[in-house]
């Protein structure tokens, strides 16, 4: 999988801007599913038809990754922006972005603040080494996004770069669509839009595909790393099954389909209670009448960073996880 | 059943948000005699369904009063065996210390909240509230024995049951909202009393808690012309101003503001009125926390009133509150559903 | 057409009460549509069939404003007041409002400059130590005029000023109410529905039954935006410009902008010479944020005139922006179809 995560890590696609990583997951799984559509949210949807007798399920991973959006151009040429998303100070100072066009620049401040709490986005800004106004907005227009910009590496059976948040969900999804041999759901595998700035995508395709059961498949912090906010999700425990967040209580039946799942197949898991954030789960389950919803979590250190850093076998047995959930029959 | 012996008797079961499945069950067995029809939903949103003896001229109405109540969750479990936890619904931290509860796992475990003696604190911390992330529950086991028991995700509730104070006064945990289930359970057998059109929705909805998720659901489930929310307001207190509390012996709240139909709110009042029901207004500038804020805005917009009862110490293990309250609303609130018969559209009317 | 913005500026309507312009503005598009429905959040819809039938377009603005509720009375007969919508308490003081559908006078006091401690007036009053007055000497004497619960908005003419430019109350959203009413006057070749919302200053809620309603395929929201081209701002954090035409939002907190409905909205400004500006700001949330995730999802864009000094009885606008901004939400109906 690592070839598969590194490529769609790769892609660009800030939240509304999603068209290239849109085509990117397209091309994966085109030849896998019965049929697939973009709707007018941009949420790339995928069906795969089931024998008959299951039930309508919506597995939804954000496109999306969080980015920086172009405010103002000054006399200078310099970039100032607005965090399109969760962008945090501390996560940007002087990191490496790129636009869509391939322009990259680093992201100063102004140096004239006295302390390191001082600094606020809006005293952030982006150098793209133009030489004055009229050289960057050549380059680059107001509303235009940038993303981070590293490079994706592994050791130690870790993968680190920019967009883990949500790309490695999305190579879950698409290794789970091409793993799937026969299922009796009807499986609508949606990659979803505008996950991080407000679940926007989640909550049209949700409305539009009326399904019985909901599963997203997203990151989560973990609590493993030195003096850790406490947390109990580790990297490479096994993929994490979300009781709550802020978007969502999980609903207990889909917990225990989850847990049971993994238990008879003896798939390693985590039970995961997340204090704030949300998830496209949060926007499904509230769709029309109510859909039971659930979350598939891979566990990540440094979301919201340009180093988000997953473990090679929570994928892994994540996608089995997820294969064995769908092939079987759902009772409830 | 009388109102408080029910209040009693709900308070006792636990029934934190997204995990509602006993309160439903019992808050639907208690429906049933005084419904037509009563089903749950995969949320464990609760419908008692009742018609009007005067069939199709009147509107549908839905009440909602929520049946979950705020709570505590299993965070983690330490290698000595304490157990961490995480709030589910508004938890004021101050009054966790020394509390005790009931841990929901394989069994029904007792436990304390433990606090660290005052001599062993330093002149500094003892000024500032001790911060949940810093508590533990105490279950008296072997963390091996726990560990079988309880895991992650398990629900915490209090222990706390119902009290009589000085007669009318009740006092005990999760009133809020469950003296609106008892509420909605008066206002049936009030209804039986009456003559009125249309059909009546009685729904005790789940997750309210956490972000009115089981009225987004249910309202949008039941598609009703009027929605009525009932849910608990401030009672008076000394040590919170007159503007945000309310006297606890008056009667019913009716709460006006952008969340509420004014026209529908008027009517309201004046049934009241005219039938000699003390009431209070409670003027809620922005969106009121209670389901009243969903059902307004589900599908093409839905009319929505709110009425409330005061509550002293919401959110406490001792919620303080006047049985006499629920009566009146309830009376209330059946003399205003009887009250739209043909014609009730027009009140609606800008 | 200023003589419409004057009616329209004038009329009180405060979120959760805008009977008054409610009633104005179905005389006003009455003669300028096929059908005039009220729904049950009370927003206007006012429906104007086309010749080509498959696509609904809406028009959006909100005709509610921020403002203030009175929530109770004091013994002395001064009143206490909540706040509907987010307004700075910093310019309440020596304000004058109207109270309830009678509009009674009413002013927020403060004491004198005399009385007050040096570091008082260094301190930013909060809502909850003001209070109206209305010249009532007593509880029972105030209850006559007033009770909890009615509505109160900023007393503030519409005044003609300096190069084009006009000041009043409420510009936010009556200006874009009555950009609306003129783009009628323009063809559009779908059908169309002219969509004035309530309580859109209260959590865009009035926008969210309205296009749960309609089922529309696209949507533009004419909005009154902010403008901080002021002495002390930088310009990164102008947002808008005033005299530089309508704003084009890309995204905003509460959605992000179809873009070819924005690459649609440029192109018909530029073919008819209209000046504009594209927002440069991320801030603020409208109409668009309900109505793109009503259903199935909604294609939408936001048009915006700048207006200094927003949510405050003092706003400015530029004539010419405003004038622009007719032109070009009827560029934008005439050529529809090409979406």
């Amino acid at each position: 999988m690592r070839e598969l995560l590194q490529k769609l890590a790769g892609v660009y696609g800030p939240s509304g801007n999603e068209e290239p990583i849109r085509d990117a997951i397209q091309k994966e799984i085109e030849d896998h599913v019965d049929e697939f559509y973009t709707d007018v949210m941009g949420n790339l949807i995928a069906v795969k038809k089931g024998k008959g007798g299951g039930k309508r399920v919506l597995l939804a991973a954000h496109m999306d990754q969080i980015g920086l959006m172009v405010t103002h151009i000054d006399d200078k040429g310099f970039l100032r922006f607005a965090a399109l998303g969760g962008i945090s100070v501390a996560n940007s100072i002087c990191r490496r972005v790129i636009f869509r066009n391939g322009i990259t620049g680093v992201i100063g401040y102004e140096t004239e603040v006295e302390s390191w709490k001082d600094i606020t986005l809006a005293k952030m800004y982006i150098d793209i080494g133009a030489s004055g106004k009229e050289e960057a907005e050549s380059q680059i227009k107001i509303g235009d996004v940038a993303v981070y910009h590293s490079p994706f590496s592994a050791n130690n059976d870790k993968y680190m770069g920019g967009a883990m948040d949500d790309r490695a969900g999305c190579a879950l999804l698409v290794e789970t669509i091409k793993s799937l041999e026969s299922t009796p759901n009807d499986l609508y595998f949606v990659f979803t839009t505008q996950e991080e700035v407000g679940l926007r995508g989640a909550k049209t395709s949700a409305y539009a595909l009326e399904p019985d059961l909901g599963i997203s498949v997203d990151v989560t912090i973990t609590g493993d790393t030195p003096k850790a906010k406490p947390m109990a999700v580790s990297l490479g425990e096994g993929p994490a099954i979300k009781i709550k967040d802020a978007s969502i209580l999980a609903h207990p039946k889909v917990k225990e389909l989850m847990v049971g799942t993994a238990k008879k197949h003896g798939i390693p898991y985590q039970l995961e209670i997340l204090e704030f954030g949300g998830t496209d789960s949060g926007a499904i389950h509230l769709s029309r009448g109510g859909v039971p919803s659930g979350v598939l979590s891979i566990p990540c250190r440094y979301v919201h960073s340009d180093s988000e850093t997953i473990d090679a076998n929570d994928l892994k047995n994540g996608v089995k996880l997820l294969v064995k959930i769908l092939e079987g029959e759902i009772n409830f | 059943m009388d109102g408080k012996e029910l209040l009693s008797r709900l308070i006792e079961i636990p029934g934190v948000s997204g995990y509602e499945d006993q309160i439903s069950d019992m808050v639907r067995d208690t429906f049933r005699p005084y419904c037509q029809e009563v089903h749950q939903d995969a949320f464990y949103n609760v419908y008692g369904k009742k018609a009007g003896t005067k069939q199709g001229l009147g509107p549908k109405v839905m009440l909602a009063a929520h049946l979950d109540e705020i709570g505590l969750m299993v965070k983690d479990i330490d290698e000595k065996g304490f157990i961490s936890f995480t709030n589910i619904g508004g938890v004021d931290q101050r009054i966790l210390l020394s509390q005790e509860v009931y841990i929901h796992g394989k069994e029904k475990l007792f436990g304390v909240i433990g606090a660290k003696p005052p001599h062993l604190q330093g002149k500094e911390e003892a000024k500032k509230a001790v911060p949940v992330k810093e508590m533990v529950i105490d279950a008296g086991l072997d963390p091996k024995r726990l560990k079988e028991l309880v895991s992650i995700g398990d629900l915490i509730t209090f222990k706390s049951p119902l009290i009589d104070l000085n007669e009318p006064y009740v006092c005990g945990k999760s009133i809020d909202d469950r003296a609106g289930v008892v509420m909605m359970y008066e206002t049936m057998k009030e209804l039986d009393k009456l003559v009125f059109a249309g059909e009546v929705y009685f729904v005790a909805t789940a997750q309210e808690e956490v972000g009115t998720r089981g009225a987004i659901i249910s309202t949008y489930s039941v598609e009703p012309d009027i929605g009525i929310a009932i849910d608990v307001t401030h009672g008076d207190t000394p040590d919170a101003s007159k503007e945000e509390t309310h006297n606890m012996d008056t009667g019913p709240v009716i709460a006006v503001g952008p969340n509420m139909h004014p026209k529908l709110t008027d009517r309201l009042m004046n049934v009241a009125k005219d039938n000699g029901i003390d009431y209070l207004i409670e003027v809620e500038p922005g969106l009121t926390g209670t389901d009243a804020r969903s059902i307004q805005v589900s599908r093409q917009g839905v009319p929505t009133v709110l009425i409330e009862f005061p509550l002293r110490y919401m959110h406490t293990t001792v919620e303080v509150l006047n049985m006499d309250t629920i009566k009146k609303a309830a009376r209330l609130t059946a003399l205003f559903i009887a009250s739209m018969g043909e014609g009730w559209e027009e009140c609606l009317t800008y | 057409m200023s003589d419409l913005l004057k009616r329209l500026v004038s009329a009180k309507g405060a979120s959760g009460n805008e009977d008054e312009v409610r009633q104005l503005i179905i005389e006003e598009i009455t003669p300028l549509t096929h059908q005039v429905t009220v729904d049950r959040m009370g927003n206007v819809i006012g429906y104007k069939r086309g010749s080509v039938p498959g696509k609904k377009v809406m028009l959006c603005a909100h005709m509610d404003e921020v403002g203030f509720i009175i929530t109770r009375i004091e013994e002395n007969g001064m009143l206490k007041f909540g706040t509907i919508g987010s307004i700075d308490a910093r310019i309440l003081p020596s304000k004058r409002i109207r109270i309830g559908n009678e509009g009674i006078p009413g002013v927020f006091g403060i004491k004198a400059i005399h009385l007050q401690e040096p570091a008082e007036r260094e301190t930013a009053v909060k809502a909850k130590q003001l209070y109206i007055d209305i010249g009532a000497k007593t509880r029972e004497e105030a209850e006559r005029k007033v009770k909890p619960g009615d509505y109160a908005v900023f007393d503030s003419e519409m005044v003609y000023f300096g190069e084009g430019k006009v000041k009043s109350r409420a510009l936010d959203d009556r200006a874009g109410c009555a950009a609306l009413i003129e783009a009628l006057k323009a063809d559009c070749p779908f059908d169309l529905y002219a969509c004035f919302t309530v309580q859109e200053e209260v959590g865009i809620r009035g926008a969210k039954v309205a296009a749960y309603n309609i089922k529309p395929d696209m949507a533009l929201i004419i909005e009154g935006t902010t403008c901080s081209d002021v002495p002390g701002i930088e310009p990164q954090n102008f947002s808008t410009r005033m005299g530089m035409g309508p704003a084009i939002s890309i995204a905003d907190l509460s959605s992000y902008s179809n873009k070819k409905m924005v690459a649609y909205l440029i192109e018909r400004a530029e073919k008819a010479s209209i000046p504009y500006q594209i927002k440069e700001s991320l801030t603020g949330g409208n109409d668009a944020g309900e109505i793109q995730r009503s259903r199935g999802g909604v294609m939408t864009s936001v048009v915006s005139i700048p207006c200094r000094y927003i949510h405050s009885p003092s706003s400015v606008m530029d004539l010419e922006d405003f004038n622009n901004t007719i032109r070009l939400v009827q560029e934008f109906l005439k050529g529809c179809e090409a979406l």
